[in-house]
């Protein structure tokens, strides 16, 4: 463990204590340059958090810049806690999403649960109210007792901290892969709601104005953890769970309550969470953003354990707490609202002109740091990247042919692959309903809440199938963006704006950089014709465990809006003799497939194909027969292909059936995943319209009463089940795995 | 008609239940911080879902003992409606304004999903609108939704028909399959699944608006009669 107060500067330099903190001896020469003198084991402490991965992006940011990040729809884009884009009527939709991994890794419940709380606070110090969580969780495949335990404690995590601030957690996503087993990935994303006009900013300005803390008291929990998301997990991971924050959701509760209202107070100047990094990086990014100093005086800190040492208080991460800047003389007016909670809100320093970032404790200055060079100098690193040959070689091979004997036998097996089968296991635990505006929880290809009182609703999805993009980052990285889309527009909504939850590898392994490269050139692309700019997002890098990296997994999480209620368009069959439709052609596409992964146990050869004009026309053609009232149900056909959407199509208590017609080789037609597809339902008397405005439908059969699917290909009858029984299969895939001996 | 929304710190249901009252109902409703409220004057009082304290001890422990309860003591005595929706269910017991105690869940997990409830006392000024034997669909959201009473209580409350409504499909090994239960004097139910959140039929179910039209329609009969 660190040791702060026998630590001199020339020691830190020596003895090179600040590699230990994750600076590198470059890093270090930039830092003694900046301050004119050694720094002290707080200073390096404080730099070696604030220039970390996770605080500075410094690796990813010229990754970053690539991303399109404006449009009309667009209030804020990236920079502040979360970005906000506006959905009319004066109201705004604030959302991002955040990584919390390797604290998960180690310590699964509190890892999960401090992820969702962290996420809520970067929405409510925006001044929004959180109306919606979602998360996109990956893990290995769960066959052994330590992935069972991972799974089983990050879900009851986020249901822990979910269920009790009251934020409905309405949908995400979760899949399984041998990759993840040592470094599952736990994102969270919050959504919430403003009034434009209320928009409140992170900032520390005008001199002499108090800064107040308040929320939980800092304790020494959760010390360099920015530094540790920020390194490859290994076998020694393990003795940072102390490292990992506890979280205390009654708190977050009292903390959104009270500081919603106390943004309407003219008092307030500013105010952030602390996050990664904690007292560190609020109270500097608030003074460097307003281009001011700030003064603090450590002894004022509220503190939960005895003797803690600056260093300690200033890179503690424990949860729940809050800084504010107040005009002075008006702090009263501050404690008195954060009283009614009986939370205290304490004053503990005060803006500056100077520049500084300066921390007294015990009557000596601990720290004295040029703030601008704090928060925005961190050194840019370009990595250097070139393309694996494992990519070379999936790119040389031959189309993946699988053989397929049984369709329904096959049929059956995908739909408990545990990517694919019912996450009711998982969301049965988290309250989807609370604040009364869910219309379509977890379950449905995208969430939809409604906005109380107006004729709209907003959807929202997480989305990103890591094995496309483990095959060709760049294809992978427009699909990922895509599909999301494409549950935004099945649900009759239009996207609107997008979040990113960037997990990759170790990016000093220039294989791993290329990942990235790609992937974010597919995504810029894809966010870029679907109109769906970036507004904020997380990146979190060194997910390797024992030197393997997961596979890229750049979450997408979207937002869209419906424009009217009536346009709301459930992903199931509704009503039996409506007419059912497939979007799009299918070839035969298995690289990365549920397939290929059943037959073969791995993903190799090219990812499926994806043309971002076609996808553009198709969602706004679909969105637009949707708009004229010609739909019925929409569903997006993603893993497991056409013959899996089928049979989700029908998983309602509705008893529902589906008589099919297909052409042409069963297995290409049942189970390829090629991209840009719909399976939609809409009534027989619609059918002309219909036609008339999807141009690349395909009539495939009706909607029965019969509860069974039947799928006829040419003169034989390909595929009988009865509903029910696919249904049970279905739901109890998941269940029945995590009871199955280890 | 006009309802009181008590908010305990960490009521999380407050404004759903509010909401219901107001606009779906159409009546009259305030919300009322804990320690600011005073009941009188209000013609039904509503205590809210949500982790009241977090929960911490017991859920409902902390709230129990805040001294709203003993105004909610008085206005219970007075006969006035009150309605305790789960945390509020658990606040009522821990109050001992009704009898039993809630215990985990038996598969120990939160569980958030659409129940088909039975009604078995239309007797009621919370469900004469419902049918007798009526099957609704109101979602549950709990942790600790296990009712439990000792046999000597299970008797009392169904000689006195105070069993109000049952689970179709008992999700969380309640004795007798109990989902609400009434007090003797019959003016205060507490019932974990939330009949907030079924009131519109956008948000998948409107069967939970019959409750609260129901008291309406009682304290109309009672007050307004012949107007």
């Amino acid at each position: 463990m660190l040791q702060a107060p026998e630590i001199t500067p020339e020691l830190v330099e020596q003895d090179k204590v600040y590699q230990e903190m994750g600076l590198t001896d470059k890093e270090y020469d930039m830092i003694k340059d900046i301050m004119g003198r050694r720094p002290n084991f707080t200073e390096i402490g404080i730099f070696s958090v604030m220039w970390s991965e996770h605080c500075s992006y410094k690796t990813s940011k010229p990754l970053l810049k690539k991303f399109p990040t404006e449009g009309p729809q667009v209030v804020q884009g990236p920079g502040e806690g979360a970005g906000v884009v506006d959905i009319g009527d004066g109201q705004g939709v604030v959302f991002k999403v955040e990584s919390h991994n390797h604290p998960s890794a180690v310590e699964p419940y509190q890892g999960a649960a401090t992820g969702v709380g962290g996420i809520i606070r970067d929405v409510f110090s925006m001044g929004a109210r959180p109306i919606a969580s979602l998360n996109s969780l990956r893990f290995g495949n769960l066959h052994t007792g330590r992935v069972k335990y991972l799974f089983d404690e990050v879900v009851h995590g986020i249901a822990g901290y979910g269920n009790c601030v009251g934020v409905p957690t309405v949908g995400g996503e979760v899949q399984f892969d041998d990759c993840y087993e040592g470094n599952p990935l736990v994102n969270a994303m919050c959504v919430g709601l403003i009034d434009t006009k209320d928009i409140q900013k992170g900032i520390a300005s005008g001199l002499g104005n108090t800064i107040m803390y308040v929320g939980s008291k800092t304790g020494r929990d959760g010390i360099h953890g920015a530094t540790f998301a920020s390194e490859d997990l290994s076998e020694d991971s393990e003795s940072k769970r102390s490292n990992v924050q506890v979280g205390d959701p009654f708190m977050e509760k009292l903390l959104i309550e009270a500081c919603l209202e106390v943004i309407h107070s003219d008092a307030l100047v500013g105010i952030q969470d602390m996050g990664a990094a904690g007292l560190t990086s609020s109270a500097s990014e608030m003074a460097s953003k307003a281009g001011m100093g700030m003064e603090m005086n450590l002894d004022l800190i509220p503190q939960r354990e005895e003797n803690m040492t600056a260093y300690e208080m200033m890179l503690s991460e424990s949860q729940e707490r809050m800084l504010l800047c107040v005009k002075q003389g008006e702090e009263q007016e501050i404690v008195d609202i954060f009283k009614k909670y009986g939370l205290e809100a304490v004053a503990v320093g005060h803006v500056t002109d100077d520049k500084m970032f300066r921390l007294l404790h015990k009557g000596e200055v601990v720290a004295d740091i040029p703030v601008d060079n704090l928060a925005e100098d961190a050194p840019i690193f370009h990595k250097e990247s070139k393309v694996p040959s494992f990519y070379e070689e999936y790119q040389r091979m031959p189309a993946y042919i699988p053989e397929v004997k049984d369709h329904s036998e096959t049929l059956k097996k995908l739909l408990q692959q545990p990517t694919i089968a019912s996450k009711e296991y998982v969301y049965d635990q988290y309250d989807s309903m609370v604040q009364a505006n869910t219309v379509f929880s977890p379950g449905s290809d995208a969430a939809v809440v409604r906005v109380r009182g107006y004729d709209k609703a907003i959807a929202m999805t997480t989305d990103c199938n890591s094995r496309y993009i483990h095959l060709d980052p760049e294809a992978g990285g427009k699909i990922a963006v895509a599909e999301a889309a494409r549950n935004i527009v099945a649900s009759g909504a239009k996207p609107l704006a997008l979040t990113d939850g960037l997990n990759f590898g170790n990016p000093d392994k220039p294989e791993n950089f290329w990942q990235m490269e790609k992937s974010v050139e597919g995504m810029s692309a894809a966010s870029l014709k679907l109109n769906t700019p970036v507004i904020s997002g997380n990146v979190s890098l060194y997910n390797e465990s024992n030197g393997q990296a997961i596979f890229p997994t750049p979450v997408v999480g979207m937002v869209g809006l419906h424009e009217s209620l009536d346009h709301i368009t459930p992903s199931h069959f509704q009503n039996e003799g409506d007419l059912i439709y497939v979007i799009g052609e299918t070839e035969a596409e298995f690289g990365g497939s549920e397939l290929q992964n059943l037959l073969e146990g791995k993903y190799f050869g090219k990812a499926p194909a994806i043309d971002l004009e076609t996808e553009a026309k198709r969602q706004e053609q679909l969105l637009a027969a949707i708009r004229a009232g010609l739909v019925s149900s929409a569903h997006d056909i993603a893993e497991g292909g056409l013959g899996v959407a089928l049979a989700e199509c029908l998983f309602t208590e509705k008893g529902l059936g589906a008589d099919v017609q297909v052409e042409g080789d069963l297995t290409t037609v049942l189970f390829s995943e090629t991209q840009s597809r719909f399976i939609v339902s809409i009534p027989e008397k619609d059918r002309e319209a219909f036609e008339a405005k999807v141009e690349d439908a395909t009539l495939l059969g009706t909607v029965t009463n019969t509860n069974k699917l039947v799928v006829q290909n040419g003169e034989t009858e390909a595929i009988t089940e009865d509903v029910r029984s696919l249904q049970q299969l279905w739901k109890g895939a998941i269940p029945c795995l995590l009871k199955s001996k280890a | 008609m006009k309802f009181a929304v008590i908010v305990f710190p960490g009521s999380n249901c407050d404004r759903d239940m509010y909401y219901a009252a107001k606009d779906a109902l159409g009546e009259e409703a305030d919300m009322l911080w804990y320690q600011e409220a005073n009941l009188e004057g209000y013609d039904a009082i509503l205590i809210p879902g949500g982790f009241s304290y977090g929960d911490y001890l017991r859920s409902g422990a902390i709230a129990s003992t805040s001294d709203i309860v003993v105004q909610l003591r008085e206005q219970a005595d007075k006969g006035v409606p009150i309605l305790g929706v789960c945390n509020g269910f658990q606040i009522l017991l821990e109050s001992g304004l009704l009898p039993g105690a809630m215990l985990r869940n038996k598969n120990l997990k939160f569980m958030c999903h659409f129940e088909n409830l039975i009604v078995e006392n239309n007797d009621t000024l919370f469900t004469s609108k419902y049918e007798k034997d009526e099957v609704v669909s109101i979602p549950i959201a709990h942790h600790d939704g296990n009712y439990y009473c000792d046999e000597e209580t299970l008797a009392r409350l169904k000689e006195n028909n105070q069993i109000v409504f049952t689970y179709e499909n008992n999700p969380n090994g309640s004795v007798a399959d109990i989902a609400g239960i009434i007090n003797e004097q019959g003016n205060v139910l507490g019932m974990m699944p939330h009949p907030e959140r079924a009131v519109e039929a956008i948000l998948n179910s409107d069967d939970g608006l019959k409750l609260f039209q129901s008291m309406l329609e009682n304290w109309r009969e009672r007050y307004v009669a012949g107007a």
